[in-house]
């Protein structure tokens, strides 16, 4: 019985943990991979199909281009949000006047919830009283109005330029730190071997940044690949669902009251970024290894 | 390269707006090829002036001088970036940039020179086999010894022939034994290159067996600057005799009297007579003998009764610790039967002592 106890006493310290991450992820889970096996439709008499929701997945050319919107829109935002991030914390690690002030004021937009921010770049894109449109009206830029989410390529740009918003300031506060962990020594050494700030940046601080910006990368990556909330408040995913993701091609299916084709959509959209999480991990512990 | 400091001060500013000032007025000459040493305790200032000869910053006073010409004032425009002034520099902690293996450590000065390739493969395989690391070239840092790394550290110093070659502290990190194999090298290495060369250093012994001349610095003021043998047997005054030399030297306060054309010392209970040197009767000194210049005798006369409380075998010397007149004397002395508690008499090398004013 002693032996016994001091086996499972263990467990029964991590237990509490498990017990919730079984409840709302682990079951959730489950329940989503379950719910895609069946046709489950409200109204409808649910029924056992297996991979027949994956099967019209496969063969849904809606599916495919909000999966292509979401690989197009990772494939802009996040290179643009790594630039910019670590472009603002080069900027704020210099030693400049009111520096506690501004790395402050950098990360406000990304304080605001997301919705929040949609809802004021909905603002400024407005057609008829937009910021956007009042200034190019006003100086004479263009003689009418833009219709900036009415078109593909506008509503694209207007959700990506959100988006960059929003979270190059995060990749910003993640190169800071990381850019303060570079000794000081190592950056007068290289005053001393007469390299200048240029030569510096792109020769010694950027190359010792690697691992930050990588993992800055896959959690940015991830992270968009669920991207939801700014184009479902900013353009509901169209023109003509232009600028649908696959969250949001999910969701439209949950609210339409299939939520077996949209477990199923949800399904495959988790085993994506699994994949890119357990990647994830694996550079993490490359990163302590370094 | 000859380097003249001249009124050199550094004050920095706190959150405060306090102004510290940590290099009151500095004033030195390191001729070219001299192997110079800023030596003083921590906190004296020893590294800032050393990074004001690399440029890293810039003086708030004074002029600093390379052959002939000004390179750095309290006049910013008057102030030349390190990299105009073609100075290396060895940090305590080597500086080797992590991502880059032994061999572009070596060569990164060179690249930014934008050297021809096939020139720095020749100067980086030079300089490699000069410090014996051409073994390590393809190693990265991480994969060194601390002796290893320190080596990289000066090839990469060396390679670009600066005018002048700079260290700070750069044995501090590591063992005793390396330590002392290490700056014989440098010392060896120094000379063969002819490089005029500032080390910093808190380390007396250090400064004593490198430099050609060495400076104390305490304060912000430069105590003394001389040969280390004259820093140990002519010390300027209280601090620099007290600094130098191990064991520490004896220092109490004293006050010198006279009688019938004899002078002498009164202790709380002995007295001590000495031939008059330059002291004046009735002023108060700071009296200082090294441990190694305390005579333990038999005699009687003229000599200080004391008790030793405590001693240090040192291999065939001892260095007793000796409760005398109410005061703690430190004797260096050939190992003899010495016994704690034992009662002995000793007297002062009368040449051998220094007096400084207070």
């Amino acid at each position: 019985m002693k032996n016994f106890i001091k086996k499972f006493e263990s467990y029964a310290f991590v237990s509490p943990l498990l017990v919730f991450v079984a409840l709302f992820v682990l079951i959730p889970i489950i329940g989503s991979i379950w719910t895609s096996m069946f046709r489950d439709v409200t109204f409808l008499k649910m029924k056992f199909i297996f991979l027949d929701n994956y099967g019209d997945l496969l063969r849904d050319e809606g599916f495919w281009k909000s999966l292509r919107f979401t690989l197009l829109f990772i494939a802009v935002t996040v290179p643009l949000e790594l630039i910019i991030g670590t472009a603002f914390a080069v900027v704020l690690d210099l030693k400049i006047p009111f520096r506690g002030l501004l790395r402050a004021c950098v990360l406000v937009p990304w304080a605001i919830p997301s919705a929040i921010s949609a809802k004021i770049w909905e603002l400024v894109y407005n057609y008829s009283y937009g910021l956007a449109n009042y200034i190019l009206l006003s100086t004479g830029l263009s003689e009418a109005p833009v219709n900036w989410i009415g078109t593909d390529i506008g509503a694209f740009t207007t959700v990506v330029v959100a988006d960059v918003w929003k979270t190059a300031p995060f990749v910003a506060l993640l190169v800071l730190a990381g850019l303060q962990s570079v000794p000081s020594d190592l950056r007068l050494q290289a005053k001393i071997d007469r390299a200048n700030f240029v030569q510096t940046f792109f020769l010694i601080t950027l190359p010792l940044l690697k691992p930050v910006l990588l993992v800055s990368l896959l959690f940015r990556t991830i992270d968009s690949l669920r991207v939801f909330d700014v184009i479902y408040v900013l353009t509901h995913g169209g023109p003509g669902g232009a600028t649908t993701s696959v969250s949001l091609y999910a969701y439209k299916y949950f609210l339409g009251g299939d939520f077996g084709y949209g477990s199923a959509i949800s399904v495959l959209l988790f085993l994506v970024a699994f994949v890119m999480s357990v990647f994830y991990i694996k550079v993490s512990k490359f990163q302590d290894n370094l | 390269m000859k380097i003249e400091i001249k009124n050199i001060q550094k004050e920095f500013k706190t959150i405060g707006k306090e102004s510290v000032s940590v290099l009151k007025d500095i004033n030195l000459e390191m001729k070219d090829g001299e192997f110079f040493v800023l030596l003083g305790p921590s906190g004296c200032g020893k590294s800032t002036l050393l990074n004001i000869i690399a440029g890293l910053e810039n003086p708030t006073g004074g002029q600093l001088i390379f052959d002939g010409e000004v390179v750095a004032s309290e006049n910013k425009s008057e102030c030349m970036p390190p990299k105009e002034r073609n100075v290396a520099m060895v940090f305590q902690t080597y500086a080797l940039y992590p991502h880059l293996s032994v061999y572009e450590n070596i060569a990164f000065p060179l690249k930014i020179a934008k050297m021809d390739k096939s020139e720095i493969d020749r100067q980086v395989r030079k300089s490699a086999e000069i410090l014996h690391i051409t073994n390590h070239i393809d190693s990265k840092p991480s994969e060194l010894s601390g002796g290893e790394r320190q080596r990289v550290a000066i090839a990469r110093a060396i390679v670009r022939k600066p005018r002048v070659l700079l260290f700070d502290e750069p044995l501090s990190n590591l063992d005793a034994q390396l330590r002392t194999a290490t700056r014989i090298e440098l010392k060896k290495l120094q000379r063969e290159l002819g490089i005029t060369t500032v080390y910093v250093t808190h380390d007396q012994v250090e400064a004593m067996t490198l430099g050609d001349r060495v400076a104390v610095l305490k304060d912000g003021y430069v105590q003394q600057v001389d040969s280390a043998i004259n820093l140990y047997e002519k010390p300027a005054n209280k601090f620099v005799a007290g600094f130098i030399g191990f064991p520490n030297m004896n220092l109490f306060d004293v006050e010198v009297s006279k009688e019938q054309e004899k002078f002498y010392i009164q202790f709380e209970k002995d007295r001590f007579y000495f031939d008059p040197a330059a002291v004046e009767v009735g002023t108060k000194y700071c009296m200082g003998i090294r441990p190694a210049d305390i005579e333990v005798t038999d005699d009687n006369e003229n000599v200080l009764k004391g008790k030793i409380d405590t001693m240090e075998l040192l291999g065939k010397e001892v260095l007793l610790y000796v409760s005398s007149n109410n005061m703690e004397f430190s004797i260096f002395t050939a190992k003899k039967n010495f016994k704690e508690n034992q009662e002995i008499n000793f007297r002062f090398d009368q040449s051998k002592i220094h007096f400084f004013k207070k």
